[in-house]
């Protein structure tokens, strides 16, 4: 087994519920897969009961509800009580829409412990545009809400070359809305994010602003809003340990009961993906080949099999190997040590100039929607409005 | 937000309580106490697990002394245990009033 150098497989701590794809925002930086549409055949109440308690069993304690958006299923409610009951600290991932007050009220009875609400921008205009709906003043008064139900709030921003310069408003509209914590969550390229990486990725410039204005901030908050800021690791030169390893701690389930070390995996080459149909968690974890594929160091080749470093990062993340190099087992072209690496920062090089020249930022983003996941699934050159 | 302005400090006149935010919890998987907050977890040693779970937002930190020292038969725990809630409490897992 691909794991064997470890002594134990370790337990899965987090389990993410990604309920479903549908989603009534369209943020053109979506983790979800662009083949999202093809996905047919959401869980059943009973499935994902089954799934809870087999996980928390395993040893999983966290648990988010994401998507899509979570709160399209009309079963959260029931979902949340069997979760609180069995044990979990339980974490609602949500845009906010599809929630009132009614609903915040019976999530807090199930026993809801925290609620994240995501927000596009601090600006009403770039909200919406980014989301493809109008829901900026809807997502005010959500996240008012949760506060006044007693909930710990999470806010997330996803950062990008249009709304990196926002950073300072940002905090101040977190400020404002009594966040907890505040996630400056650096946009990850994987699935819609990749295809439109032109057009989001931020500049070096723009980051080193960012970064000054959310350590002024951290500061400025300790002890009363915590900030996580996290540098997007294409401008760096070590690799970062992606999902804190393969089959490691993180157990995703998407919507049609597949199970995934990440959620960006379901994309890469060779790999079937077991599914909670057919098999239990125990069995998913500890004994599927797929599981096991990258777990530990054992898969790895050069350079990582003989670096130094290869225990701390694991080798960085599978799936931007493949995406950007065509072969999961290479080193993650983040790391200066792989051949790839030259390659991706003169491409990041070539974006940074191009950015703010108008015909470059002219080029529409690819919105998050099932037309353009057809279209894609299709091969067909999505729709670009 | 986290805290707020009627957060007393660390003293032994001070009550604590786990913070709203967090939640103080046995994990059988783990065979120890957790502290459990959005997205996170961190796993109490035996020592630590039994202050925390004294911090009921009823008594003051000199009674938590006293408890634990009864309970232990020891008489100079004030020290590790006022340390203890310092990084507690700086770590938002508790709060005073």
């Amino acid at each position: 087994m691909a794991g064997s150098e470890q002594n134990k497989i370790p337990q899965p701590l987090w389990l993410l519920a990604e309920l479903t794809y549908a989603c009534p925002l369209q943020c053109p930086y979506c983790s979800n897969p662009v083949e999202m549409a093809s996905v047919k055949n959401e869980l059943s109440t009973g499935d994902w009961l089954r799934v809870l308690r087999e996980a928390r069993k395993m040893g999983a304690t966290q648990l988010g509800f994401s998507g899509g958006e979570p709160l399209t299923r009309i079963d959260l409610e029931e979902l949340i009580t069997e979760a609180r009951q069995l044990g979990f600290y339980t974490n609602l991932i949500t845009s906010g829409i599809g929630m009132d007050e009614k609903r915040i009220k019976a999530f807090k009875q199930a026993g809801l412990d925290h609620i994240q609400v995501s927000f596009q921008a601090s600006s009403e205009e770039l909200n919406n545009f980014i989301a493809g709906t109008n829901t900026f003043e809807h997502k005010k008064e959500m996240a008012h809400l949760v506060k006044k139900y007693g909930y710990p709030m999470v806010l997330c921003f996803v950062l990008h070359r249009k709304n990196e310069d926002q950073v300072k408003d940002i905090l101040e509209l977190s400020i404002a809305l009594e966040a907890d914590y505040v996630e400056l969550a650096t946009t990850q390229y994987y699935g819609w994010a990749y295809h439109n990486r032109e057009q989001l990725l931020p500049t070096k410039s723009q980051l080193a602003n960012a970064e000054k204005i959310a350590k002024e901030y951290q500061k400025k908050m300790e002890g009363k809003m915590k900030i996580y800021y996290v540098i997007p690791d294409y401008f760096e030169d070590r690799p970062k340990k992606c999902m804190d390893g393969w089959g490691n701690v993180f157990l995703t389930i998407s919507p049609d009961g597949t199970a995934l070390p990440c959620h960006a995996a379901r994309q890469l080459p060779g790999l079937e993906f077991p599914n909670v149909r057919d098999h239990d968690i125990e069995w998913i974890w500890n004994e599927s080949p797929d599981f096991n594929k990258f777990r530990g160091t054992s898969w790895m080749k050069e350079p990582c099999k003989s670096c130094d470093e290869k225990h701390k990062d694991l080798g960085g993340c599978r799936c931007q190997a493949y995406m950007l190099t065509g072969d999961a087992t290479n080193a993650d072209p983040v790391c200066g040590k792989s051949e790839f690496h030259e390659e991706l920062h003169s491409d990041v090089d070539r974006i940074g100039k191009l950015a703010g020249d108008e015909k470059f930022e002219a080029k529409p983003l690819v919105f998050r929607n099932m037309k353009n996941s057809k279209n894609f699934t299709a091969k067909k050159t999505p729709e670009t409005v | 937000m986290l805290k707020d302005d009627t957060d007393k400090g660390i003293g032994l006149e001070v009550i604590p309580s786990i913070a709203a935010t967090h939640r103080l919890q046995w994990e059988e998987a783990q065979n120890c106490h957790v502290i459990l907050y959005p997205e996170g977890m961190v796993k109490l040693s035996p020592s630590s697990a039994e202050i925390l779970q004294l911090c009921d937002g009823r008594k003051k930190i000199k009674m938590i002394v006293n408890e634990l020292q009864e309970k232990f038969t020891e008489t100079d725990l004030e020290n590790d245990i006022l340390n203890f809630l310092e990084v507690a409490h700086s770590n938002g897992w508790i709060r005073t009033k």
